[in-house]
């Protein structure tokens, strides 16, 4: 069974059509990349995913379920978590906030009222344990919004593979990003676990082939094609649409 | 660093010095101040309650309400008529003016939280409009224009009677104080953490599996309540209540009073509290023109203070920590 099926999905803005008739699949496990130009539809596809944005037409299914109606928190609930193309976090909360917030979710004191949160002892120490993992201790007491460009992408990563997803949709993870920074990115995305699917765009071709098992193809809204990473680098259509000669 | 910075609060002493000062001043003020200036107490506690209740929306979850009057007023209303005219005794007045304000903000919840921003914001006002309309056109019930006078005293069936102030003081304060409890558990709780989450991304938090609607209407219907206990609460003090609590004046004011305290902190909006009440009874000794200088107020916050008294104070002494 497919990890994630897209069947025949459409979206249009008004009159413009940002997405039509895509269909693929996605393997468990798999890691597949998303490219295609500016405006090729990817980002709306991850929101069509995620749920923030609903489908015009056509069908997601997570592990064989029925997706395609569920609000966002649901799909987080089933085992799907994105990261965001424009940083997305808790920008006056502290760092070890913004992660425990992401732990909290799927803990079932979530909604308790009465209970203190700072007595939740195994919740800080994975919070703890999760920084300290990737070595961001040092910034855990500072607001979000006051660390580096580079700490918050890497605390969106965090984020998301906090809430333990078996699918995760990563936006551009190292968008912006200096050299050093983007291999300290690409080693979180390396070391996530191996049955863990993962769906990416980016823009950097050498992160992307570094990473991809299988690629996907958008321009205008159409799936244009779909292959291993050698049949895609090959593909002269390909070449053709970044090269701007359609 | 283990714990980090939200263990670090519980280490901080002054806090929790000034807290019991301030308990054992509350506690101990009745033999210091005339009926006059205890009254004067009373309404700021009231006030502070109801400053505080607002601030889990506008501070907390950042949803801005200008209809937040209308669950005091509902309360107000629910209880007084209960003690008037069917003779309940506070222990069941009390709670249902609660319970009128839940279920009334249970119902406009769904209505208002289906808009954020400045839509919820006119949604909420018009809400309470609705209410207000009805307090003020339902002769028969209400009293319309003329309001309800005569509001008993609550009888606790104790050996000492409620009427005299004193001990009606202690009434208030312990109510208060409950309430301020509660309040305090609830933002420090998970609850009040994913409140907060709610406040800096919403579509975050979604993201992350949070129901945030859920959240939203949980908060909401949570701080009507409040809001309710410091309108039963008002009742009883005042012993009258009229449409004048439903007006957009009210809503405004108590607005102002998160505002001027700072929102984001539950004293930030007892001390704004404390001070309209403090100025309303000064200014108005010697002008009829309160809502001028109300006005005034809030227009040297919104430029000079912006993030209110506590927030002032804050960046002062961060300031002078860190030169």
């Amino acid at each position: 069974m497919s990890a994630l099926a897209i069947r025949d999905v459409s979206r249009n803005f008004g009159g413009v059509q940002a997405l039509s008739n895509i269909s693929f699949e996605v393997a468990p496990g798999e890691r597949r990349l998303i490219i295609g130009p500016n405006g090729a539809g990817k980002t709306t596809l991850f929101n069509l995913l995620s749920g923030t944005v609903a489908v015009s037409d056509g069908q997601v299914m997570l592990f064989g379920r029925d997706i395609t109606n569920l609000p966002p928190y649901e799909r987080t609930r089933m085992g799907l978590a994105r990261t965001f193309q424009i940083t997305n976090l808790f920008p006056r909360l502290t760092v070890l906030e913004n992660v425990l917030l992401a732990l909290q979710a799927a803990d079932k004191s979530a909604f308790s009222m009465l209970a203190r949160m700072r007595a939740n002892r195994p919740l800080f120490q994975s919070a703890e344990a999760l920084l300290q993992e990737w070595d961001l201790t040092a910034i855990a007491g500072r607001a979000a919004r006051e660390i580096s460009y580079g700490e918050q992408r890497q605390i969106d990563l965090i984020l998301a593979m906090a809430v333990r997803p078996k699918v995760l949709l990563l936006d551009e993870p190292t968008a912006g990003l200096s050299a050093g920074e983007v291999v300290r990115v690409v080693g979180m995305v390396r070391s996530l676990p191996k049955d863990m699917t993962i769906l990416m765009i980016e823009h950097d071709m050498d992160v992307a082939f570094a990473l991809a098992d299988r690629i996907t193809v958008l321009h205008q809204g159409r799936l244009i094609a779909e292959g291993g990473v050698a049949e895609i680098r090959n593909d002269p259509h390909v070449s053709a649409i970044y090269l701007g000669a359609d | 660093m283990s714990g980090g910075p939200l263990t670090s609060a519980t280490t901080r002493r002054g806090p929790v010095a000034v807290s019991i000062v301030g308990i054992l001043a509350l506690l101990l003020l009745p033999h210091f101040l005339s009926t006059y200036y205890l009254g004067l107490v009373v309404q700021m506690m009231i006030f502070a309650l109801f400053a505080m209740s607002l601030d889990l929306l506008i501070g907390y979850t950042g949803m801005a309400s200008l209809g937040h009057g209308a669950y005091f007023g509902v309360a107000a209303y629910a209880t007084g008529l209960l003690a008037l005219k069917l003779g309940w005794s506070v222990w069941l007045a009390l709670p249902a003016g609660l319970l009128v304000a839940a279920l009334t903000a249970t119902l406009f919840g769904f209505l208002a939280l289906r808009t954020r921003g400045s839509y919820f914001l006119m949604i909420t006002l018009a809400l309470s409009q609705v209410v207000w309309g009805i307090a003020f056109g339902w002769r028969s019930l209400t009293g319309g224009d003329d309001g309800l006078p005569e509001v008993p005293r609550p009888d606790l069936g104790l050996p000492w009677s409620l009427t005299h102030e004193t001990p009606f003081y202690y009434f208030i304060l312990f109510c208060i104080g409950v309430g301020t409890f509660l309040l305090m558990r609830i933002v420090s709780s998970p609850f009040g953490y994913a409140l907060r989450g709610i406040r800096e991304s919403e579509t975050r938090m979604l993201s992350l599996g949070y129901n945030v609607w859920r959240y939203k209407l949980a908060v909401f219907v949570l701080a009507a309540t409040f809001a309710g206990l410091a309108g039963s609460l008002y009742v009883y003090y005042n012993r009258f209540v009229s449409p004048d609590y439903l007006q957009v004046v009210r809503s405004a004011e108590v607005l102002l009073m998160v505002i001027l305290g700072g929102a984001g902190t539950l004293i930030g909006p007892a001390i704004g509290a404390a001070l309209i009440v403090l100025l309303d009874n000064v200014v108005s000794a010697y002008t009829e023109r309160w809502l001028l200088v109300l006005g005034v107020i809030y227009i040297a916050v919104a430029l000079f203070a912006p993030r209110g008294v506590v927030g002032f104070l804050r960046e002062f002494r961060a300031k002078k920590a860190a030169p």
